[in-house]
């Protein structure tokens, strides 16, 4: 191979390894979809009626589903359905039917955990994708050149893999590689803990999951060795990636997952919004990218819990877990959507999501990542009449606005 | 005469093995911690050679635990592993990663394959894919009802093995869970499995939870023990292959009693079911008059609804 040949080859792997991932968002419900795809993410996942660990998100019906994968399509996302239950006997039976459907309403691949489904699947929909989902606990190379001969073309890491691990796993597999880089965490191996089946016989692998992990619990050995007030238990810090980014793109993961279907409209908007700026910002210009504070600013607005990195840098240690009492972190609400804005009178109209009036200190941000704070000093309800506050769920409220606002620009309020 | 079982148990080390085949067990499940999971003590492979040695000498089976969820530096040392387990002549070895069958696949060894992920071994559906891959028997999850495995054996062509005796795993851990909360309160101590170490739930007084860390990280055992020894027709008639005693937090004399107290059961049953019935109450007697008194005898999951 002539020098010039090298440079091109090193260059080519150069760019290769900047490929600009996937950011994959979650999403409990259409409208949820609609702002993940507004706010940022190239591809959502989805839970249905059937076979997903979620019971409680709202889940999609199939003309939901419908929907959601037609105005993804229209915004060049994707959408992943997540069937990633650990089967029984009794649940076989209709998983032909369920990916027949699932593969007609055009869904891009469906998140699987239980070979059983796989192969159920495959047999109905075989034209259908189909990613390991994290709940197989995938931690190393060879499992996933086992996947890949089984004609799977992603696998979803388990979270207890480090950075320098995904580096060896991608110099050994030619399949997608999924990475959690947000939300909340199984503190365990996933699918490796039935505690929430013996605690309260609701079966964690089948969506049933009391979250027995971050109960309390007393510790003892020949004496009790727990404290008064500092009981023991397991709850892990929620993972954020935010700061480390680059190095999840230059490990060459293919697609960055945020956790939380059952999180709320701002959670996915704000979480997606910076992530879309981080990821759009460092492939654009590696060399010169900076990580800027309004994005953390920006992700402490939805945090549920402390944040910590996980697995990505070393095993976690006490630092990462939970302790004692619940913490008090500021939380938001979504206060109004904006509908519409008029330059002239500088009014904006809004459609009420929270209880809010005047007085309040509210947030607007949008998915170009324009942020502005203000106080709410005057809003008129429908009729034009001046109101104090908007206490109806969904009314249409005008509100007068310090900065132009874009329909779709969300208002926020702290709790 | 019924088809007998084979009986299954755990040993932490030679000489418990050798009592173990006295008391008349059928098979051994053994292992290192650096490839298995939680394994009731650590046989390198000179030990794990002496113990084929011994269970052949006996007709008796040895399978090594080769079921650790793997990371990429333990997954490059399994060529050399499984090559030698195989030179030794172990009987089959316990996998759950599939990076292990690829690793069987490439190096071409003949090992036989035993299935076994634990809590996620719950259909037959996937009994049969991992049997389509070559296992030649699957280890049953123990959060199934009994129904559901007497049909997972009807649906498959390949060996099942159910555990019927002693505690289960019902949460592991990468993380050290147990050293984090030390640290946390500023306490010292053991965290093995020989510091003795169990949670209690706050809300439950009598919930007793053995817990310890290994490399493999932080493990969780049932609070209750699954005692099966008045259902073995239920399993023997449902040509349930091997029936497991779980050693792991007990001592080498319970587990002899309670190997001899199965060995006779299973016999008895298969050789007259009716002198099974009278004999039953003294068994069971017996097996209470040991059990540790801080662990409760129950029936697992065998009975139990679930809801999701």
């Amino acid at each position: 191979m002539s020098a010039t040949e090298l440079v091109t080859q090193s260059r080519e792997r150069e760019s290769s390894q900047l490929k600009k991932p996937e950011l994959l968002a979650p999403a409990g419900n259409l409208e949820k979809l609609q702002f993940a795809v507004r706010y940022g993410a190239d591809a959502v996942y989805i839970g249905g009626q059937q076979y997903g660990l979620r019971a409680k998100a709202g889940n999609f019906s199939f003309e939901d589903m419908a929907q959601g994968v037609e105005f993804a399509k229209a915004h060049g996302a994707k959408v992943y359905v997540a069937a990633n239950i650990i089967a029984h006997n009794e649940d076989l039976s209709g998983v032909k039917d369920y990916f027949k459907t699932l593969q007609k309403i055009g869904v891009d691949a469906v998140i699987v955990a239980d070979p059983a489904i796989i192969e159920l699947g495959r047999e109905a929909a075989p034209d259908l994708d189909m990613h390991i989902s994290t709940q197989a606990s995938i931690t190393n190379w060879k499992a996933i050149q086992f996947w890949a001969k089984e004609g799977i073309p992603r696998v979803v890491l388990a979270r207890e893999v480090s950075l320098e691990e995904i580096k060896e796993i991608k110099r050994h597999v030619d399949i997608e590689v999924e990475a959690f880089i947000h939300g909340a965490m199984c503190i365990s191996y996933s699918g490796r803990c039935v505690l929430s089946n013996h605690m309260t016989a609701r079966d964690a692998n089948r969506g049933g999951c009391a979250q027995s992990c971050r109960w309390h619990y007393e510790l003892y050995g020949d004496e009790r060795i727990s404290q008064d007030g500092i009981p023991f238990t397991m709850s892990a810090k929620d993972l954020s990636m935010v700061e480390h980014i680059p190095l999840m793109i230059k490990a060459g993961v293919d697609s960055l997952k945020i956790e939380g279907r059952m999180k709320s409209i701002h959670y996915i908007a704000t979480v997606c919004n910076v992530y879309r700026q981080v990821i759009d910002s460092y492939c654009a210009d590696p060399q010169n990218f900076k990580l800027r504070e309004e994005w953390i600013d920006e992700i402490w607005k939805a945090a549920q819990r402390s944040l910590s990195t996980g697995f990505y840098f070393g095993d976690p240690t006490a630092q990462d877990q939970l302790f004692g009492k619940p913490e008090q972190l500021p939380r938001y609400d979504f206060a109004a959507l904006v509908l519409d804005y008029d330059p002239t009178t500088q009014v904006a109209t809004l459609q009420q999501r929270n209880n809010f009036g005047v007085g309040d200190e509210v947030e607007f941000f949008g998915p170009d990542f324009h942020r502005f704070k203000q106080k709410v000093t005057q809003i008129w309800d429908e009729d034009n009449l001046p109101i104090d506050r908007a206490p109806h769920p969904m009314m249409t409220v005008k509100m007068k606005v310090e900065q132009p606002v874009k329909p779709f620009d969300m208002m926020r309020k702290r709790k | 005469m019924k088809t007998k079982p084979e009986l299954l148990v755990t040993a932490k080390d030679l000489e418990e093995m050798g009592r173990l085949l006295d008391a008349g067990a059928d098979a051994f499940s053994i292992g290192h911690q650096r490839y298995g999971l939680r394994v009731a003590g650590d046989f390198e492979l000179p030990q794990i050679e002496e113990a084929v040695k011994l269970a052949h000498q006996r007709q008796a089976k040895v399978y090594v635990s080769v079921n650790a969820l793997f990371h990429n530096d333990v997954i490059k040392l399994l060529p050399d592993y499984l090559k030698q387990l195989e030179q030794i002549g172990v009987d089959a070895i316990v996998f759950g990663d599939p990076g292990v069958l690829m690793t069987v696949w490439e190096i071409d060894s003949k090992l036989r394959l035993h299935w076994n992920t634990e809590t996620t071994s719950t259909n037959y559906e996937t009994v049969n894919y991992w049997a389509k891959k070559g296992a030649s028997r699957a280890i049953v999850a123990r959060e199934l009802s009994l129904d559901n495995v007497l049909k997972i054996k009807a649906k498959t062509n390949i060996e099942i093995q159910a555990q019927v005796h002693g505690m289960t795993c019902i949460f592991h851990s990468a993380r050290r869970l147990v050293r984090n909360y030390m640290q946390h309160i500023n306490e010292e101590g053991r965290t093995d499995l020989e510091a003795g170490l169990y949670l209690k739930e706050t809300k439950r007084e009598e919930s007793h939870h053995p817990i310890y860390e290994d490399m493999n990280g932080t493990h969780i055992m049932s609070s209750e023990d699954i005692c099966m020894l008045e259902h073995l027709p239920a399993f023997i008639d449902g040509n349930v292959d091997s029936l497991k005693i779980e050693g792991l937090f007990k001592t080498t004399a319970y587990l002899e009693q309670v190997v001899r107290i199965y060995r006779e059961a299973i016999d008895t049953y298969c050789a007259d079911p009716e002198k099974f019935q009278t004999k039953l109450n003294d068994w069971l007697h017996v097996i209470h008059s040991i059990q540790p008194a801080e662990r409760r005898l129950g029936t697992g999951f065998y009975f139990k609804e679930q809801i999701y």
